[in-house]
């Protein structure tokens, strides 16, 4: 079937070609169903190549370069110094220059806020208040507490996995808070703080996390795969960077639907090397649709550290590639990411444009439970950027600063946070698993015939050996 | 029944030796109002305009006249004819205007028309937003429908050939899927993902998949295959009804099929298997294009005193069961008929379920006839010896009927 394009392609670009060439091009069965298409306007973006007017002399190419004696071609024109291609004038040039790969200087990185804490611009120009910046400060601790403390959960053996966000704290909460109840998130992972500033409690990461029958996503997915409806957050698919394709449509339903709201994805950079991330990214540019991309390039892809995972400047610059505004910001600095994304989302809403955000930070944790990143990184590395560059401290040394917070407030947080999570796991533990039953639901709208026979088969199966099967689960 | 068979000589792009498929009348004497379409025991559509069954709309229109359509045709048969990419383009328009969420999305559906013509005239009705032209990342665009149903829009996703939506499968299976069931019920995914398969006509290798074989395991999806104007025009916008995501597997060869079809809005219902020729000697499932093989088979196997029942299974994820139990539990012998590949195939999983719900009832063990385990050869010859050719068909029947 593709061959079909650019057969079409031939007949568009050479307008006084007979139709008997063009149809020979196509396959035989195919003719009679396949009219030609009108041929389209010349204004702008036209849909074919209908404006191509190189061959004027003929449809063979013409090169201008060394070997011609351009003396011994009669021209009754002039000669052309620019192509009218679809999508603007494009000028000719005599040098034969292939731009260069990388540029000598990488694109700058946009921080306000210094590794001590100090504003690099006027306070004025940030726009954030008080309360705001408090009720970050606070999440990003909760995050951090709550982190360790699954973490641990995790290590003791009471839940079967976790993913920590340690290090990228800032880009959680700090994106989180810039953005407005109704933007649809579509998450990577490594993003629960996005939930937890729009209100999901300890307590339902905790049942989320235990598998019982209070998870929203009813016990059936893996630990940190946190969903939820009413927070507009998308459950968490462990298929990496397929939710980029899943924020350009939704955002092409919020177009659709005229909505004052955009949509945000957030990736890695090892999610940045997937088909799925180009191909979003060109679409929704070509769509114009209101989505934020949001890159945390936190430097691994588990084992794979940047300079195996992509040669280019960091994912900023593939942002021009597709024709998308893109900045690159520091992702340790709460405040530009707050400052940034709430930028994006003006332009994503009012201009109706896709914008691309990468953060530079550090996953300062191990990928997840499962891995030792000692195995492939010095520890002097990960210890620079844990102590030097958190995020959590430097906001915390600024809104200290302001007269916000203090050492006090910061113990009773923590020790508050820590209380409610023990207590938190304590409760998510003893809840029941979720009923047989939701082994079988939601898999289609109604529970269809061969599934209820398998649910009655498995049911009359463990009540005739329930000493094989646990007992906290209702049958 | 009748008029599908005479509609199908008019075709212009199928087999070069004609079906001469003459009208059941004169053959076995039935009357064509005697198709059983059974309505019994099948689970109920939400929309509140189905019409169920092509039984029932054969008796009234003998009884109603069109007094509220003074447009209608004048001619005595009730209905209008079309091929079956326009009854597709009907029931997607239909469902379009009747649901504003509804959209099209695929390559070159828009201002194209479709490689196939079937979402022809859509953009210019709908605007290009409604009916996108997509880039070629089958992945992607699968993934930006789901995206968009998870947030309220009923998405109809194309593949320009359903072997391009493999490049698709990791958006269905481990999305479409899955989703509405790892988020608990959260989001639901309402997508219509379809296109054309199957092996066509010299089309070579790749652009002759027959997917539903290796769709068939993904939980959380439902299949259906269509095989004429009017359960092509009815799928569809059951389809689009649907809150589950849905594949309709529509046919390269059959696109243009001519059939008359109702007039009256009608759904058709996902679940159920199409009686196209009721027997007693042997029950032969089949779908999509080996439909016509085997009632190209039947009309020499009566002429040869046999009387095969027909069923067009339709509905490839779940099996409709009931229907196929029933005719089993009638004639004790079953032939399968498909283009799948032998191994791992409908016809595969079609044979253990039967085995495993109606052996008590065989006489005699399951045959299943399908296209070898080979990728499909581009010569014409070799193409056809691929696909199970009517001959073959009447062959394994006497066979199973010895």
């Amino acid at each position: 079937m593709h061959n079909l394009k650019s057969s079409k392609l031939l007949m568009f670009g050479v307008t006084n070609h007979s139709s008997s060439v063009a149809n020979s091009l196509l396959s035989p069965h195919l003719l009679h169903t396949i009219s030609r298409p009108p041929l389209p306007d010349d204004s702008g973006f036209s849909r074919c190549f209908a404006t191509v007017s190189g061959g004027r002399r003929s449809h063979t190419a013409v090169s201008f370069g060394d070997d011609v004696d351009q003396d011994q071609i009669s021209i009754e024109v002039p000669l052309q110094q620019e192509l009218n291609f679809p999508g603007g004038k494009v000028k000719f040039t005599p040098n034969k220059l292939f731009t260069s790969g990388s540029s000598a200087e990488r694109t700058q990185c946009y921080r306000v806020l210094n590794e001590n804490g100090q504003l690099l611009v006027d306070s004025d120009s940030l726009k954030i208040s008080k309360e705001v910046a408090v009720k970050m400060y606070r999440d990003m601790v909760t995050l951090q507490v709550m982190d360790t403390i699954f973490y641990e959960a995790q290590r003791q053996g009471r839940i079967s996995f976790y993913l920590t966000t340690i290090g990228e704290e800032a880009i959680n909460i700090a994106s989180a808070a810039a953005l407005s109840h109704n933007d649809f998130v579509f998450p990577q992972y490594r993003e629960p703080g996005v939930l937890l500033w729009r209100g999901f409690t300890l307590q339902e990461f905790a049942n989320q996390l235990f598998g019982n029958k209070y998870d929203q996503g009813k016990g059936r997915q893996m630990p940190i795969h946190y969903g939820s409806k009413k927070l507009n957050y998308i459950t968490v698919s462990s298929t990496v960077a397929t939710q980029i394709p899943h924020t350009v449509g939704a955002a092409y339903s919020m177009k659709m639907e005229k909505q004052d709201a955009c949509t945000i994805t957030y990736f890695g950079d090892g999610g940045s090397s997937t088909g799925d991330f180009h191909a979003g990214l060109n679409f929704s540019a070509v769509m114009e649709a209101p989505v934020i991309f949001f890159c945390r390039n936190n430097g691994w892809a588990i084992s794979t550290p940047i300079t195996d995972q992509l040669r280019s400047d960091g994912i900023v610059v593939r942002g021009k590639a597709y024709g998308i505004p893109s900045i690159r910001v520091d992702g340790n600095d709460a405040l530009a990411i707050y400052s940034a994304v709430y930028e994006a989302r003006r332009l994503a809403i009012e201009k109706q444009t896709p914008v691309l955000i990468e953060a530079l930070t550090y996953r300062a944790g191990h990928h997840s439970t499962s891995d030792d990143s000692t195995k492939y990184r010095p520890a002097e590395e990960i210890e620079w950027w844990r102590d030097g560059q958190n995020p959590v401290k430097r906001f915390r040394t600024w809104i200290e600063n302001n007269g916000w917070w203090n050492d006090q407030v910061e113990s009773e947080h923590r020790s508050n946070i820590r209380k409610q999570l023990s207590q938190a796991i304590q409760a998510a533990e003893r809840v029941e698993k979720p009923p047989v039953a939701d082994m079988f639901n939601d898999v289609y709208d109604v529970l269809p015939k061969n599934l209820n026979e398998q649910e009655v088969s498995l049911r009359e199966h463990v009540k005739k050996h329930p000493q094989e099967y646990p007992s906290n689960v209702a049958v | 029944m009748a008029s599908i068979f005479q509609g199908v000589g008019a075709a212009t792009s199928l087999d070069t030796k004609k079906f001469q498929l003459s009208s059941l009348r004169s053959v076995t004497g039935r009357k064509a109002s005697c198709v059983v379409m059974r309505s019994g025991g099948a689970k109920m559509d939400s929309g509140s305009n189905r019409i169920s069954g092509r039984a029932d709309q054969l008796v009234t229109n003998a009884v109603a006249t069109k007094a509220d359509t003074p447009a209608a045709s004048t001619a005595s048969k009730p209905g209008h004819e079309l091929l079956l990419f326009e009854a597709l383009r009907e029931g997607l328009e239909e469902e379009m205007e009747r649901d504003a969420r509804v959209c099209v999305m695929g390559e070159d559906v828009g201002h194209y028309g479709g490689s196939y013509k079937v979402t022809k005239g859509l953009a210019e009705k709908y605007g290009d937003l409604r009916v996108l032209d997509t880039p070629i990342a089958e992945n992607s665009f699968t993934g930006m429908g789901i995206g968009a149903a998870m947030t309220g829009l009923r998405p109809i996703i194309e593949g320009m050939n359903m072997g391009f939506l493999l490049l698709a499968f990791n958006q269905i299976s481990n999305n479409c899927g899955m989703l509405h069931y790892t988020s608990g019920g959260q989001f639901k995914i309402p997508v219509v993902i379809r296109g054309p398969g199957g092996v066509g006509r010299q089309l070579g290798a790749e652009h002759s998949q027959r997917l539903e074989s290796y769709f068939q395991s993904i939980p959380g999806i439902q299949m259906v295959a269509c095989s004429t104007p009017y359960n092509a025009k009815g799928l569809m916008k059951a389809a689009i009804r649907s809150d589950n995501p849905v594949i309709l597997f529509e046919h390269v060869l059959l696109y243009n099929l001519k059939e008359r079809i109702p007039d009256e809005e009608y759904v058709l219902n996902l679940e159920e298997a199409e009686m196209v020729r009721p027997g007693e000697h042997v029950t032969i499932l089949t779908y999509s294009r080996m439909r016509y093989h085997v009632m190209q088979a039947a009309k020499t196997l009566v002429n040869k005193g046999y009387d095969p029942e027909v069923i067009d299974i339709r509905s490839l994820k779940p099996f409709d069961l009931y229907t196929i139990g029933n005719s089993i539990k009638k004639t004790h012998r079953v032939l399968i008929v498909e283009e799948c590949m032998r191994t791992g195939g409908i016809g595969a999983s079609l044979t253990a379920a039967i085995t495993e719900n109606f052996h008590d009832y065989l006489d005699a063990p399951i045959m299943c006839l399908s296209s070898q385990d080979v990728p499909t050869p581009y010569a014409g010859t070799l193409e056809e010896w691929t696909v199970v050719q009517p001959p073959q068909i009447v062959a394994a029947v006497e066979q199973l009927c010895r």
